[in-house]
């Protein structure tokens, strides 16, 4: 009597135990759903000609022919609307690229200060860094662009780089201060004794230690100019300083009028596979500053 | 005596290599527009860049804006109802959920929705757009008939349904955020209570309700406060996919009023002036939090002093 008590109890509570993971399963899968079908839907009109729902109604690769010699073609007209895909693509890889190096340059050396030194007015300079990381950067837009203009850097992508950077340095500099604590001050003290100067000490010897750290801040800083899409478009007037997310909102605007959603479907996934590579690859990186930063929301 | 003199001038001298190049740029294009911002919004000042100097003039403005009360209505309703339901509630359930199933295959959920905050806006936006465009072929009406609903118009003028498209095309990028803090801070609740809890007869529910989120009570703030302000100061997908509207000020929020008033092409645009007194407004509360934030989350104990003297 009690063994078969307990067996009926046993099976209760297996299938309560499967009820509740069906529950939690449904809950999850219906939130996340959105997000599946959308890129999945992204990828498919990239393929098709037209999609009706998730189905397209021709396979076909004729979206991706302008890749050969990148340019944009509106039907219709004679000429070309846009500017050349590789072009635009090669100032979004410029701009990420110099975004990124700069970035680790002077957050490597602005931290290692930070960690090292102990320097009049160091806790305040440490506080500022600290209440600039939260501060939302992007309120200063009005201001930023004055002082493009006055300096000569409108319209230019050196201007674009250098806001860029100077709104994200402070978390860079967070996270590598964070990175030259955790370097124990012996190997450098002998690099040091063995006559090193400081500078020396720091290219030769710390820097190798911290390359995870150096790593996660040129990623961060590549995605950030990658992705940028305010700063261009407020800061840029020219077609040929374009970046891809320029690009891939004038054919989101102008879509079904100039240019087929096939296209702008390619022009979106091909700015969009950098990105995926590096969160493929790079997710330890990623995630450990992505919970230090501020991020987009 | 000479020589610790040398040596000091020598210290000094590395220091300023090492901070002078960061320091630089921060002050000349992050602290000095913090300063323009407030400057800039005492003129009237358009793309002609003439300092013309009204004073107050902008902030009383923004009492008679008759746009003004909506647009800040607007932000509230925007802020709160987007924290509550995503970057707060969702963050949560997603978390707690994942935490709760096969540790693999939460990984992978939590992965996909870290998609949307990596995509770059412009292609997130497109998604967006494509999906919910008017014809029953496109995506989410698609869904719709086939459950043998009616389509919807989702950016035709309909407060509640523009609304709506807002806040999820915001929230399925800000849900990640929660996410992240939460699940770090379920992984490091010590098994030790978990298990006692369980012993002791909890379910599943009051596991969570009276063990773990009284113990994340630090993390649950920490987002709810950050999130606030993030919420409150950006615009961008706001911009991309409704750009305020439709109709008038429909979707239109106060950073996003902001940019309208500053660079908008169309009629009413390029007044720097008032753009960035509206700006300064959200200036002051950014600061106000940060400084919040450093002192509220312990960001003064990340403060230790060097290890190293020299």
């Amino acid at each position: 009597m009690d063994e078969w008590y307990s067996l009926r109890k046993l099976k209760l509570a297996r299938i309560k135990r499967f009820l509740s993971a069906f529950v939690l399963y449904s809950i999850l899968i219906l939130l996340t759903m959105p997000i599946v079908l959308m890129y999945l839907m992204l990828f498919l009109q990239s393929i098709s000609d037209e999609l009706i729902g998730l189905i397209p109604r021709r396979l076909t690769l004729e979206n991706w022919y302008f890749l050969a010699n990148g340019y944009i073609k509106v039907p219709g007209t004679a000429g070309t609307y846009y500017p050349n895909f590789y072009l635009v693509a090669f100032n979004t890889f410029l701009l990420a690229i110099t975004v990124g190096c700069l970035e680790v340059l002077l957050a490597s050396l602005a931290g290692y200060a930070i960690s090292r030194y102990k320097f009049k007015g160091r806790s305040q300079l440490l506080a500022l860094i600290l209440i600039l990381h939260s501060f939302p950067g992007i309120t200063l837009l009005i201001a930023l662009f004055y002082v493009l203009n006055m300096i000569g850097l409108y319209d230019t992508l050196i201007g674009v780089l250098i806001v860029k950077v100077a709104l994200d340095l402070p978390l860079g500099i967070w996270i590598m201060k964070g990175f030259f604590d955790g370097v124990s001050w012996d190997i450098e003290m002998s690099a040091l004794v063995d006559g090193c100067n400081r500078l020396q000490a720091w290219w030769k010897v710390v820097l190798p230690s911290v390359r995870n750290g150096l790593m996660a801040v040129l990623i961060f800083g590549f995605l950030s100019g990658w992705s940028e899409f305010i700063y261009v478009l407020t800061f840029i007037s020219s077609q040929k300083y374009w970046t891809l997310s320029m690009l891939v909102k004038a054919l989101t605007s102008e879509e079904f009028v100039y240019v087929s959603p096939g296209v702008t479907a390619v022009a979106a996934v091909l700015y969009m596979i950098p990105v995926v590579l590096f969160f493929l690859f790079a997710q330890k990186y990623l995630l450990r500053i992505q919970i230090a930063g501020k991020g987009a929301l | 005596m000479l020589n610790v003199i040398k040596f000091k001038r020598i210290r000094r001298a590395y220091l300023a290599a090492f901070l002078v190049p960061s320091m630089a740029v921060i002050f000349l294009f992050f602290l000095f527009p913090v300063v323009l911002t407030l400057l800039i919004g005492l003129t009237d000042m358009t793309f002609s860049f003439e300092w013309h100097w009204v004073y107050l003039d902008n902030y009383f403005q923004m009492f008679s804006d008759r746009w003004a009360p909506k647009i800040l209505f607007n932000t509230l309703f925007y802020v709160f109802s987007t924290l509550a339901l995503f970057n707060f509630g969702t963050a949560l359930l997603i978390s707690l959920i994942t935490n709760h199933i096969n540790e693999k295959v939460g990984a992978v959920f939590r992965a996909i929705w870290l998609l949307p905050r990596i995509t770059p806006s412009t292609v997130y936006a497109l998604m967006w757009l494509w999906a919910t465009r008017d014809e029953p072929t496109a995506l989410f009406n698609w869904i719709l008939t086939g459950l043998g609903l009616k389509p919807v118009r989702w950016l035709w003028y309909n407060p509640p349904i523009n609304w709506l498209v807002v806040i999820a095309v915001n929230g399925f990028v800000g849900a990640s955020f929660g996410m992240i803090i939460f699940t770090a801070a379920l992984k490091s609740i010590p098994e030790d209570y978990i298990r006692a809890a369980k012993v002791d007869g909890a379910s599943g529910w009051q596991l969570v309700r009276y063990v773990e989120l009284p113990l994340m009570k630090w993390p649950l703030m920490f987002v709810a406060a950050y999130q606030t302000l993030s919420l409150l100061t950006s615009y961008e997908y706001i911009f991309l996919v409704t750009n305020g509207g439709p109709g008038l000020y429909t979707t239109e929020v106060w950073a996003l009023y902001s940019y309208h008033i500053a660079f908008s092409q169309y009629a009413g645009g390029g007044r720097l002036g008032y753009g960035a007194a509206l700006s300064t407004i959200l200036v002051a509360i950014g600061l106000i939090m940060s400084v919040i934030y450093w002192k509220l989350f312990r960001f003064r104990e990340l403060m230790i002093e060097p290890k190293i003297e020299d």
